[in-house]
């Protein structure tokens, strides 16, 4: 099954703007695509759109948050976390002001808008700003769970969502603890630790893996910052490879978030399954993920190979 | 208009003002004298006569906030801050110095009275309107005011916030342009010409009004509130002298971002001693 992870977001939005009357909305001409339309219309007073300026839209929002609002800012990832980048690191990120952007159109999906719709930096870029917290979700579900997790962090947030429709992970939100890697299933020659819509990739490379007699562990990071380092090293520790998968750059995302916390904390092999070093391109999603070896048998190839270098 | 005596106040206020900028950027041996001088008579006006706040609860909800988009003029700021009791007048000198609650350039966590982070040029015009917007949404009673330079309007992000303000009918909203026709590579005109600026502020849906921006009369006038709630945000264009009241500072593009050593500082303050 497979649902809209923006869907999810503008209902949970709904939801949280009846109980929380201080949440307001900002647009910047995409409330359609990022689906805040829906917010729109039922709170026509506490929706802004900002037009086709991003930068002001983000500095609006900084103004409202130090008003005691709590603005939930919605853009394409592309935009919010690089048109608006400065103005999210001086205005928000700086004062630590409780501002939630909540950026669709994460990752190569996008699909055939092609490089310049799609973004493959965001998780790097916010994750080196002070004060951040970086959420990517793995579903519908858990992203609508968030949007009531994140609504009181003491500081700004940074959620990417997608615009395809994301395979469903989790039937209900029980299994789910703010901030800690939720393990998927247990296993002990590898573990696979996914984000996004990378989850349920890593959980079919475990199927792969099951099939050649290999018992892989598979864990969702959800928050890449502040990451969960106890889970992290504990799962390193207990399997002795690992294999991170991410709809991002290999640089700056997940695989570095995980690679810098064992480098120092317990080093073991791994591999980062994620988008080289490149620009995306024009192509249905599915052939994109294909293209850019972010399959379920790619990331089984990587378990492959560091569970051979562990043991070499 | 101004009452009797309160010119001769407010000119005292705006000397001691300026002598304090000076020492503070020669104690800490850098800063920003020109963009600072130029604003002493707005801030004077704004924090001494017309805006409602309690310097002894800054957080006070119903207080009128002002935004320094040109951050660069923060010892201006808080030395202003500092006279009207915000903190001791003997922080200042701590000013650029590890651990100070004065930073470089304004820090809303760090100090007192200082109501947005700004530095980065461009940015605090969409952030006052974020507040004059939530003030609106609260029906809270609150005024907002935004200081920015002539040369920052050549930030596109400026007029994205001008845009808005219109759009929004921030009436709540007054814009004080620093326009002292300098910027850091020479004359806003050479470098790259944002105005004419009643033009343009006009043609965006802004009230705009021209001032000396070093008479208080005329700023006080300017910048009181309006009477009767209004949906038209306005524009005051302050026509100031950058390095205003030190004779070898004064519309010398040199002394934009410099601090005068020991024997300079010491003729600028004897050149304010009255
Ligand atoms: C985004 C950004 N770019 C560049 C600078 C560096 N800078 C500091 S002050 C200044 C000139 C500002 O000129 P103006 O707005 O006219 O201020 P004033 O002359 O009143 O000091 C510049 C370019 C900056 N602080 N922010």
């Amino acid at each position: 099954m497979k649902r809209h992870t923006r869907d999810a977001y503008a209902e949970a939005l709904v939801e949280l703007g009846r109980k929380r009357p201080e949440v307001v909305v900002l647009d910047a001409d995409l409330s359609v695509s990022t689906r805040t339309a829906r917010f729109a219309e039922a709170f026509p007073d506490r929706f802004f759109n900002c037009g086709i300026a991003e930068q002001n839209m983000l500095g609006i929002a900084a103004g409202l948050a130090a008003s005691g609002k709590i603005p939930f800012v919605s853009t394409f990832a592309v935009f919010a976390s690089m048109r608006a980048c400065e103005q999210i690191r001086q205005s928000i990120a700086y004062p630590r002001l409780k501002v939630r952007v909540v950026a669709s159109h994460g990752g190569i999906t996008v699909g055939a808008d092609g490089a310049s719709h799609q973004c493959t930096e965001d998780a790097g870029v916010m994750r080196a700003i002070p004060n951040m917290t970086v959420v990517i979700p793995a579903d519908a579900t858990e992203t609508a769970w968030a949007v009531h997790q994140i609504v009181d962090i003491p500081g700004p947030v940074y959620m990417r969502l997608g615009r395809p429709a994301a395979p469903v992970v989790y039937p209900d939100a029980s299994r789910l603890r703010w901030g800690k890697v939720t393990l998927l299933r247990e296993g002990s020659d590898v573990v696979l630790l996914g984000t996004g819509i990378m989850v349920s990739r890593c959980l079919e490379a475990s199927a792969i893996l099951e099939a050649e007699g290999v018992e892989a562990a598979v864990g969702a990071v959800s928050v890449l910052k502040p990451l969960d380092e106890e889970s992290v090293v504990a799962l390193a520790r207990r399997c002795g490879a690992v294999v991170t998968a991410e709809e991002h750059s290999v640089i700056g995302g997940l695989g570095s978030a995980v690679c810098e916390c064992l480098a120092e904390r317990y080093p073991v092999p791994v591999r980062r399954v994620g988008i080289g070093d490149v620009f995306g391109q024009s192509g249905e999603p599915d052939q994109l993920l294909a293209h850019y070896g972010l399959t379920p048998e790619a990331i089984a190839e990587a378990a492959l190979e560091v569970i051979r270098r562990k043991q070499s | 208009m101004l009452k009797d005596g309160q010119l001769q106040f407010l000119q005292e206020k705006a000397r001691v003002v300026r002598r304090h900028v000076l020492r503070m950027i020669g104690l800490a041996g850098s800063g920003h004298p020109g963009g600072s001088l130029s604003c002493v008579e707005v801030l004077v006006t704004l924090y001494f006569t017309v805006m409602r706040i309690r310097p002894e609860d800054p957080g006070w909800p119903e207080r009128d906030r002002l935004v320094l988009s040109k951050g660069h003029a923060a010892p201006a700021l808080y030395a202003v801050l500092a006279e009207r009791g915000y903190f001791p007048v003997e922080e200042l000198w701590t000013l650029r110095k590890l651990g100070s609650r004065l930073q470089g350039h304004p820090d809303m966590r760090k100090t007192p009275g200082v109501e947005v982070c700004t530095g980065s040029l461009g940015q605090g015009l969409s952030q006052a309107v974020g507040m004059a917007l939530a003030g609106r949404m609260d029906g809270a009673d609150f005024h907002v005011y935004c200081l920015v330079g002539d040369g920052e309007c050549e930030e596109g992000q400026i007029w994205e916030a001008v845009m808005a303000a219109a759009h929004y009918r921030l009436g709540n909203l007054t814009v004080i342009l620093d326009h002292n026709g300098l910027q850091i590579d020479g004359p806003i005109r050479q470098v790259l010409c944002p105005e004419p600026f009643p033009e343009k502020w006009r043609a965006f849906g802004w009230e705009c009004v021209e001032v000396d921006g070093h008479d208080f009369g005329q700023l006080y006038d300017s910048l009181l509130r309006p009477e009767r709630p209004s949906s038209v945000p306005r524009v005051v264009v302050a026509h100031t002298v950058k390095g205003k009241g030190v004779s070898y500072m004064e519309n010398r593009v040199e002394w934009h971002g410099k601090a005068p050593g020991p024997e300079l500082l010491r003729i600028a303050l004897e050149e304010l001693e009255r």
